[in-house]
């Protein structure tokens, strides 16, 4: 019996040390591949997701420490410039929240929703179009409170490449001209004996 | 349980039978709860982080359109056309309405001897050099650190003045995953300069003529 107390409390050690938590995504985004190495920076770092449908979600931290809420600011700028109040309360459940992805007036009801499953039905993307362009608000806001976040764009394989341009487009605007596309890692080598002649 | 209500029992019974008591603990519960901690936390780790490719796009400077654009030679020029379905066309020089003929559209895939072979077979003299230079360090004969290679590489990207221009441009039925393909197939030839453009409507033209 001891050894293997041991042996689970080493293991337990080592998982609590080396955790870091997987954070909820809105929707499952399968990425594309290619040889990258680069590693994503886990901090500062305002991410935009592009399902397979062409819906887009958004996500970005709150900064390097704990005395940094750019989650919350941004959100009450948002509110201010769609008229639509937020409760102290509301506006600290969204500072530790993550990816969301909808229209401002239904962000009230994902905020407030009580389990996952009510969370995961409001995820309905956020709106892009010229006409009612949230996500170019989100972008914009995101920029003036945290100008040293990082952009990484997360987009599924199979999403169009015009919903991504479109999201590129709106990042230029901000003058976002650097973007980390994450993909999944996979060797591929080519030799010099490989050299068509 | 068991052992406490021996001890009660001891205890009633006096002190005359000064009883050894046993030192191992009941470690179940321990273990139990250790083992639902480690499942808990493996399944919440995320252990391999996020890969990035790093991709940068030319600035959109609307005053300055009017300025002279540097002129590139049109033999260097390689553009690359997606548009779905897992195809690449490809086509060398400058597609000018103006001057007659448009050059002919050729078709190809993504696999190694698809758009690699076209990239390398361009790109021959950059890479041999870059690869030679990744070979020497490999083999322990040239001793640099890491972001000292980098800089030799950048360098070396810098000033090649033979590869190919690459342009790469997609269409409304181009899906993501293709220009992220593309973009991975200029990484892996070592391709010195290339950029993501707009299709022009001459180019949207030629597609529709192209080989199936």
């Amino acid at each position: 019996m001891t050894p293997m107390v041991d042996l689970f409390s080493l293991l337990l050690i080592f998982f609590v040390l080396t955790a870091s938590f997987r954070p909820t995504e809105a929707k499952m985004v399968t990425t594309p591949s290619s040889v990258s190495e680069k590693q994503a920076p886990d901090k500062n770092i305002m991410t935009i997701y592009i399902d397979s449908a062409g819906q887009v979600f958004f996500n970005i931290d709150n900064g390097k420490d704990s005395t940094t809420h750019f989650r919350e600011d941004i959100l009450k700028q948002m509110g201010e410039r769609y008229k639509i109040t937020f409760t102290p309360k509301e506006i600290t459940t969204f500072g530790n929240l993550s990816s969301f992805g909808m229209p401002l007036k239904d962000l009230k009801a994902w905020i407030n929703a009580k389990d996952s499953k009510e969370k995961e039905k409001l995820q309905t993307g956020i709106p892009t179009d010229s006409i009612d362009n949230q996500l170019g608000y989100w972008i914009y806001y995101s920029r003036i409170t945290n100008p040293a976040a990082e952009v990484a764009l997360k987009g599924d394989g199979n999403a169009n490449y015009m919903v991504v341009k479109k999201v590129m487009d709106l990042l230029q605007e901000n003058k976002v001209n650097k973007f980390n596309l994450v993909t999944n890692m996979q060797k591929e080598e080519v030799k010099l004996s490989d050299l068509p002649k | 349980m068991a052992e406490i209500a021996q001890e009660e029992h001891g205890k009633k019974g006096g002190k005359r039978k000064a009883k050894k008591h046993s030192t191992s603990i009941d470690m179940t519960p321990m273990v139990d709860l250790m083992c639902l901690l480690i499942t808990f936390f493996m399944l919440t780790t995320a252990f391999a982080k996020a890969k990035v490719m790093v991709i940068t796009m030319p600035e959109k400077n609307k005053d300055q359109k009017e300025e002279k654009q540097p002129e590139i030679s049109a033999f260097r020029t390689m553009n690359i056309l997606l548009t779905g379905d897992d195809k690449v066309y490809y086509y060398i020089g400058i597609a000018d309405p103006k001057k007659p003929p448009l050059p002919a559209l050729v078709k190809t895939d993504f696999s190694k001897d698809g758009i690699r072979k076209v990239l390398l077979g361009k790109n021959k003299d950059l890479f041999t050099k870059i690869a030679e230079y990744r070979d020497l360090r490999l083999t322990g004969k040239l001793i640099v650190a890491d972001t000292t290679a980098d800089n030799e590489i950048k360098r070396m990207k810098k000033e090649d003045k033979e590869g190919p221009i690459v342009l790469i441009k997609a269409d409304d039925k181009a899906k993501y995953k293709d220009i992220v393909n593309i973009i991975d197939e200029m990484a892996i030839c070592n391709i010195a300069s290339y950029v993501v453009v707009d299709m022009s409507p001459v180019e949207k033209t030629m597609l529709t003529t192209a080989p199936k």
